[in-house]
C-alpha cells in the first residue's frame, strides 16, 4: 500500500505548478476557516461567557409574564415564597444546577444630593450570586472589589458614576415606589462602580437584597427572578426542558402555568449576533468544501485526460478498474491532506501570533476588548476530515472515469 | 492444447450504419513458446486481431480461445485479471510510465496486478533486468533512456509476471533499425529462457523474417505464409 501511495505522490509531483497550486487553494480555504472559527468563536464564546457568567445566568425563572414586562420592572409580577420554595423543590430534583440567585430587580431615583437620574438595581445575596455569576465581581473597575456587596452599599454602573461625577465612599440617597405606590427613600454608601456591558442588565447597579426589601418595605422574602448556572452550559436546552416539564405543573389560580423559564439566549439580543456568527461559520465551511470541491476535481479531471494512454497501458497490464480508481483517488486524498496539514500548520502559528499580538477592539460601548483566538482539536479535526473527505469525493468521479476507459480507445489516444 | 485456438473468428466494426469488417473468418492455431508474426499494411486487421487475443477486444463471431479460456465469455473484471496473469503487452511506444524508475515499472505489474510481497518483487525484477541487460539504469527514469533501452525495460515489464503470452504491436516501429534487431533478437533469446510465446505485429519486412511462424493479413483475412503447416 506505501507503494501504492508513492506512486500517487509522484504522480502528483510530475504536475509541480498545478499542483502547488492547488494545495496553495485548499492550504487558503483551511486557514480561512480555521481563522474565521477560532476568532468570531472565541469572541461568541467571550461575549456569551461575560453575559451568562456576570449578569443573566444560564437561565431564568420568572412569574409568567414577567419577562415581557420586564422594562417597566413590575414588582407586582414578583414570585411568592410559597412560589419560591416549589422551585427550590424542583431544583432538588434536578440534575446539573450548580447553583442559583434570587433577584429583586426595581427602578428607583438616584440622587447624590445635587443631582438626580434613575436606575435599575438588582437585589441580590452576594455569596449566591457570587456563585451563580462569578464574573461579576470582576466588572467593579472602581471600590473595593475583594468582595461583592455589603449591607448599606451599593454598586452603581459606569455611566452614572460618570454622569452624577459619584465616586467609591460617596454617600447616595435611594428612593423607589413599592408596589402599594408608597413611595421610600435610604441613604447608601457606594461601594464600587460596574463596568458596563452589552445587553439587557448591563447597565444595572446592584444592592443587597435585604437593603432593596428595605426601600422596597417587601416584609416576606417575594423575588422577581431566580437565575440559574448549570454546570455545563452545553446542557442548557435539556435542562431547560426538564424545568419547563417540571415548573410547567405548576399552575395558578386560573389554571395557568405560574411560571416561564427562559435560557439567556432568549434574554439577551446577543444570541441573534451569536445566531450570526454560527450560520456565518457555517457560509465559511460551505465556502471551504466548495474550494476544495472544485479544486481537487478540476486537477483531477485534467490529471485523467492527460494520462488516458497511461490508463490505457495499465489497463493493458491486467490492473483491476477498481485498483485504477483508488491510484486517482489516493492523489485527491494526498491532495487534500496535503491542503490540510500546511492549513492547520499557518492557522495554529497565525493563531499563535494574533494571541501574543493581544489585539484589542471596541463592541458596542465596550472598548479594549482583547482577541484571543482560540482553536479547539475539534474544530482543527473537523476541517482536515472535511478537506481529505471532499477531496476523495472530488476525486471519485474522474477516477471512477478512468477506471472505466476503455483499454483499446485510452490506448489509442494522442 | 493450442495456446491460442482461433475458429471462425469475425470482427465487424459499425462506421455509421455500415458494417466494416476488420477480421473475416479467420482459423489459426498457436503453439506455447511460439514465436509468431502478424504482417500485413496498415489496416488490414493486425491491431485489432492483436487485442482480440490480448483480451482487449472481444469477436464479433467465432470462438477465439488463449490458454484454454473462451475470452469472448470474461467480463471486464475477468478480463483484466486473465491478462494480468497470462499476458503481457509491449507496444510501439514503449508506454513506460514517466514517474516511475526502471526498475519501478518493471515491478508495477507485480504490485498493482499480482500483488507480490516485496522480497519477491525485489528478486523478479532484479532477474528481469539482468536478462534483459538494463540493470545499469534501474534507477533512472524512461526520459533518461534511449529507445531501445525503454524497450529492453518493456520487455521486462511484460515478461515479469510469468506472462504464458507477450503481445507486441509494432515493437520496432520507433526504433532504427539495428536497435529492432537487437530488440527481436531479444525477444527470441526471452521466448527461449522463459519458454514465452511471442506475437508481433509488424510490416517492417525484415524484421518480420525473424518470426518463425508468420500470418499474413489482407483485407481481413488470415493466412498463414511461413512456418509449419504454411498453406503459401
Amino acid at each position: 500500500m506505501n507503494r501504492v501511495f508513492r506512486i500517487a505522490a509522484r504522480n502528483l509531483l510530475r504536475y509541480r505548478r498545478r499542483t502547488a497550486l492547488t494545495t496553495l487553494l485548499i492550504t487558503i480555504g483551511v486557514v480561512a476557516m480555521l481563522l474565521f472559527v477560532s476568532t468570531a468563536g472565541s469572541f461568541k464564546a467571550m461575549m456569551v461567557g461575560q453575559i451568562t457568567d456576570s449578569m443573566l445566568g444560564h437561565l431564568q425563572i420568572h412569574k409568567k409574564g414577567y419577562v415581557s414586562s420586564i422594562e417597566s420592572l413590575p414588582l407586582t409580577l414578583n414570585m411568592k415564597p410559597e412560589m419560591v420554595e416549589k422551585v427550590e423543590a424542583v431544583f432538588a430534583s434536578t440534575k446539573g444546577i450548580e447553583a442559583w440567585s434570587p433577584r429583586i430587580k426595581l427602578g428607583a431615583m438616584f440622587s447624590n444630593f445635587a443631582q438626580t437620574t434613575s436606575i435599575r438595581l438588582n437585589g441580590v445575596d452576594p455569596e449566591k450570586e457570587l456563585a451563580t455569576c462569578p464574573e461579576l465581581i470582576k466588572r467593579i473597575i472602581q471600590g473595593d472589589s475583594d468582595k461583592l456587596l455589603e449591607p448599606g452599599k451599593i454598586l452603581i454602573p459606569e455611566l452614572i458614576a460618570k454622569g452624577l461625577k459619584v465616586k467609591p465612599g460617596d454617600s447616595v440617597v435611594l428612593v423607589a415606589t413599592n408596589k402599594d405606590g408608597s413611595v421610600n427613600g435610604i441613604n447608601f454608601i457606594v461601594q464600587g462602580v460596574l463596568e458596563g456591558i452589552s445587553g439587557p442588565g448591563g447597565r444595572d447597579g446592584y444592592m443587597h437584597i435585604d437593603d432593596a426589601r428595605q426601600l422596597l418595605r417587601i416584609d416576606d422574602t417575594e423575588i422577581s427572578e431566580i437565575v440559574v448556572r448549570l454546570n455545563n452550559p452545553k446542557s442548557l436546552k435539556q435542562t431547560l426542558q426538564k424545568l419547563n416539564n417540571s415548573l410547567g405543573e405548576v399552575t395558578n389560580q386560573k389554571g395557568q402555568p405560574a411560571f416561564e423559564v427562559h435560557g439567556w439566549d432568549k434574554l439577551s439580543p446577543f444570541s441573534n449576533i451569536a445566531k450570526m456568527i454560527d450560520l456565518m461559520t457555517l457560509f465559511i465551511k460551505v465556502m471551504l468544501v466548495s474550494i476544495v470541491l472544485i479544486s481537487v476535481m478540476n486537477v483531477m479531471i485534467m490529471a485523467v485526460y492527460e494520462r488516458i494512454r497511461e490508463i490505457g497501458t495499465i489497463a493493458a497490464m491486467g490492473t483491476l478498474p477498481s485498483n485504477i480508481l483508488k491510484l486517482f483517488v489516493i492523489e485527491g486524498f494526498l491532495l487534500g491532506l496535503l491542503g490540510a496539514i500546511l492549513g492547520t500548520a499557518i492557522s495554529v502559528v497565525t493563531i499563535l501570533i494574533l494571541q501574543q499580538a493581544e489585539i484589542t477592539f471596541s463592541f458596542g460601548r465596550q472598548t479594549g476588548l482583547v482577541l484571543y483566538p482560540l482553536i479547539s482539536i475539534n474544530d482543527i479535526v473537523f476541517a482536515s476530515v472535511i478537506v481529505v473527505a471532499v477531496s476523495v469525493l472530488a476525486s471519485l468521479q474522474p477516477a471512477w472515469k478512468a477506471s472505466r476507459m476503455d483499454p483499446i480507445d485510452a490506448l489509442r489516444h494522442v | 492444447m493450442s495456446l491460442v485456438e482461433a475458429s471462425q473468428v469475425e470482427k465487424t466494426y459499425l462506421s455509421g450504419e455500415i458494417q466494416v469488417p476488420a477480421i473475416r473468418s479467420a482459423d489459426f492455431t498457436i503453439e506455447a513458446a511460439s514465436f509468431v508474426s502478424f504482417v500485413g499494411p496498415s489496416g488490414s486487421g493486425k491491431s485489432t486481431l492483436l487485442n482480440m487475443i490480448g483480451c482487449l477486444d472481444r469477436p464479433t463471431s467465432g470462438s477465439l480461445k488463449v490458454v484454454d479460456t473462451d475470452i469472448s465469455q470474461l467480463d471486464r473484471n475477468a478480463a483484466a485479471k486473465f491478462r494480468g496473469q497470462h499476458i503481457g503487452f509491449i507496444f510501439q511506444d514503449f508506454n513506460l510510465i514517466p514517474v516511475l524508475t526502471v526498475a519501478e515499472n518493471i515491478e508495477y505489474p507485480l504490485l498493482m496486478v499480482q500483488n507480490w510481497s516485496p522480497e519477491k518483487r525485489q528478486e523478479r525484477v532484479k532477474e528481469l533486468m539482468d536478462a534483459v541487460d538494463i540493470s545499469d539504469q534501474a534507477n533512472k527514469y524512461p526520459d533518461q533512456l534511449s529507445g531501445g533501452q525503454k524497450q529492453r525495460v518493456a520487455v521486462a515489464r511484460a515478461l515479469v509476471t510469468h506472462a504464458k503470452l507477450i503481445l507486441a504491436d509494432e515493437p520496432t516501429a520507433n526504433l532504427d533499425h539495428d536497435t529492432a534487431y537487437r530488440i527481436i533478437d531479444l525477444m527470441k533469446k526471452m521466448r527461449d529462457d522463459y519458454n514465452t510465446t511471442f506475437i508481433f505485429s509488424t510490416h517492417d519486412t525484415k524484421i518480420m523474417d525473424a518470426a518463425e511462424i508468420i500470418y499474413t493479413l489482407e483485407d481481413g483475412q488470415v493466412i498463414q505464409t511461413k512456418g509449419a503447416g504454411n498453406h503459401e
